[in-house]
């Protein structure tokens, strides 16, 4: 595995969003173990693995919601830890993989919860927050959805609003002057619980920010031909440690897929949308020993 | 091919636009809301203490040339009536309040201020006061309320300490179980007590636990008050956090929300509100679970709105209920509780069947 690993070591000159040997132990099972990568401004990382491979709590500690046992994530040079929580939640939003209210608000009022990192306490959304609301709904191809109910939506339109909610997060007023810092948005399985249809567009919403606003992304998902399909990079995640990353060229590769998903697989480029795509043909017995390990 | 699939899917809209009239901004429906709810309540504040068995003339109520003493109608008014709307108003809200906070709190709609034991502790302070005879006033504070209040706060402090012992943060699902199972195990002691106690004490306790209103007088409620506003101003700071704390915990942490302190607060000031309210009145149900849902069906789910609606409108309804509940049987007097749920079930099943 050391020539896979390798992969992960590599340092960019000026990364946005680092990780540097980070572990992460809930009581004493440990979860994710000295893993190491980094996000370029504007880049889309995608984190493959299995169910149950840390994916998720990734994503957690990325977005500043855990503490990591040992290591260090940066933002930009500067410790999470470090960061108030409003002033990172205006560069940085999750969209979780699924998304119950417990009561049913409508859909602007869903883009606007994204405003209060930018509220005061007691204040009140003004117009102009309501325009940015609205903006983020339209990126999402969301804004006639408005007034509807949340909970009546489709997966995949409730998947584009909480999209749109995250998006308001870096809404900037005209008076917060200055220039706009670049945006991380993190996306826990976006299309899990999605049908085909809204799989390609929610992924062509994501491809479509990235490119217009440059959004960069982090995006858990087991799915490799989604992956394939908006990721440039990507860390290979099984059991808590890094098999592979890098460019998503160099690393999906049938033996990456059977080291990752204990599958025989074809790896090619699609003819037609020009990435990779992955095609599972047979299961293969486990390769890994199965290490849950205690600490 | 894509806009087609988009028609289709808001050709039904109708049915579905979200309840309450989410196209006015925010300050108008906080404004609506708050005059048509909040004249409700003072008009029914303001009516409810000329209402009763006898009869009396507001000329004659503040007719200040006929003194205190010799003024029935003065005597009724400020005596037995006026305290008594008052203390309907502030256990009208202060539960109505509580059951939003409380639902907020555990993204369940079908959560009470009752449904975390506060009740129950409350209810096992009053009857363990009643039955084991303790004198009516210890050094001129009733023993009762206070030994409701204490455990009622008792028993939010154990359903607390669970769900906080062994969880990073609060575990709602703890929360939500130790509460229930505490309400159980309160009430069996409760059963236990009742069946070795004799035939007052019983009789007494089970008029406690109907609830009522009758303070006489202006010295409970003045009690109360510190601990209700207290909890209100705990109340004020909550609206937009709760609001995202709908969508989960992770979401609204990662909106900048600090949410372990949000759900602090919001349980600590629902629980004092709803010990506060039922050490004045004893538990008084169904108005923490049918004003808060009524309010989110005519204004929709934000909290901004939804808090000070319900607020107003739990205090209207629990006013108007106990004037029923005093005058539909004069001179006998009926339990306000009998009421607030003869009348709120109904028209809230009503409500969700029309809904559907």
């Amino acid at each position: 595995m050391d020539s896979l690993r390798s992969g992960a070591v590599r340092s960019l000159e000026c990364e946005l969003l680092q990780a540097a040997n980070v572990s992460f132990a809930y009581k004493r099972h440990l979860v994710l173990r000295e893993v190491s990568f980094d996000l370029a401004p504007g880049g889309v990382l995608g984190i493959l693995g299995p169910n149950g491979s840390g994916k998720t709590t990734l994503l957690r500690l990325l977005g500043g919601l855990l503490r990591p046992t040992a290591g260090r994530i940066a933002l930009d040079g500067c410790d999470l830890g470090n960061i108030a929580k409003a002033t990172l939640a205006q560069r940085m939003a999750m969209v979780p993989q699924e998304t119950h209210l417990a009561f049913d608000y409508s859909v602007l009022e869903i883009a606007l919860m994204g405003r209060y990192p930018h509220l005061r306490s007691f204040e009140v959304e003004g117009p102009e927050d309501i325009e940015l609301a609205r903006a983020a709904l339209a990126e999402t191809d969301t804004a006639m959805l408005e007034q509807r109910a949340f909970m009546t939506l489709s997966g995949g339109e409730k998947q584009r609003v909480v999209i749109a909610s995250a998006l308001a997060q870096f809404g900037r007023r005209v008076a917060d002057s200055g220039h706009r810092p670049v945006e991380v948005l993190l996306l826990d399985e976006p299309t899990a619980s999605l049908d085909l249809g809204y799989q390609l567009d929610v992924a062509s919403t994501l491809r479509r920010l990235n490119r217009d606003r440059s959004t960069s992304m982090v995006i858990s998902t087991h799915d490799l031909n989604f992956a394939a399909s908006v990721c440039d990079r990507v860390v290979l995640l099984r059991q808590g440690r890094v098999l592979a990353a890098g460019p998503i060229r160099d690393v999906l590769r049938p033996d990456t897929v059977r080291a990752l998903y204990d599958v025989e697989a074809t790896v090619e480029q699609h003819a037609m949308t020009g990435h990779m795509t992955v095609v599972p043909w047979a299961r293969r017995a486990t390769t890994a020993p199965n290490t849950h390990e205690e600490r | 091919m894509r806009a087609s699939r988009r028609l289709l899917a808001s050709t039904d809209e109708e049915a579905v636009v979200a309840p309450g009239n989410r196209r006015w901004s925010l300050r108008r429906r906080l404004t609506v809301a708050l005059s048509g709810f909040g004249g409700l309540a003072i008009i029914t504040l303001t009516v409810a203490p000329l209402l009763g068995p006898t009869p009396i003339g507001l000329g004659r109520v503040f007719d200040t040339s006929i003194p205190f003493a010799d003024n029935v109608d003065a005597q009724i008014f400020f005596i037995a009536r006026l305290p008594r709307a008052l203390a309907g108003a502030l256990v009208g809200a202060s539960l109505a309040v509580a059951g939003v906070v409380f639902q907020a709190l555990l993204r369940n709609p079908l959560a009470t201020p009752f449904t975390l034991g506060v009740s129950a502790g409350a209810s096992l302070g009053a009857m363990l006061v009643i039955t084991l005879g303790v004198p009516v006033a210890v050094s001129g504070i009733p023993a009762v309320p206070i030994a409701s209040l204490l455990g009622s706060l008792g028993a939010a402090g154990v359903v607390y300490s669970m769900a906080t012992l062994r969880h990073r943060g609060l575990s709602t699902t703890v929360l939500l179980l130790a509460g229930v199972t505490l309400n159980s195990f309160f009430s069996a002691i409760i059963m236990f007590v009742q069946y070795s106690a004799d035939f007052t004490q019983t009789f007494q306790t089970v008029r406690w636990l109907m609830g009522n209103l009758d303070v006489s007088g202006f010295q409970p409620i003045v009690a109360a008050l510190p601990l209700t506003g207290a909890a209100f101003a705990m109340f004020a700071t909550l609206p937009r956090a709760l609001n995202l704390l709908t969508l989960g915990s992770d979401s609204a942490a990662a909106r900048g929300v600090d949410v372990l302190r949000t759900q602090r607060v919001a349980f600590l000031s629902a629980s004092l509100a709803t010990g506060a309210a039922v050490s004045l009145s004893g538990p008084i149900g169904f108005i923490g679970i049918v004003i808060p849902h009524l309010v989110r069906l005519i204004v929709g789910a934000d909290h901004r709105v939804v808090m000070p609606a319900s607020a107003c409108l739990g205090a209207a309804f629990l006013v108007g209920c106990d004037v029923v509940a005093r005058t539909i049987m004069a001179p006998f007097e009926l339990p306000v509780g009998v009421i607030t749920a003869l009348t709120g079930g109904p028209f809230f099943l009503w409500l969700l069947v029309r809904r559907q």
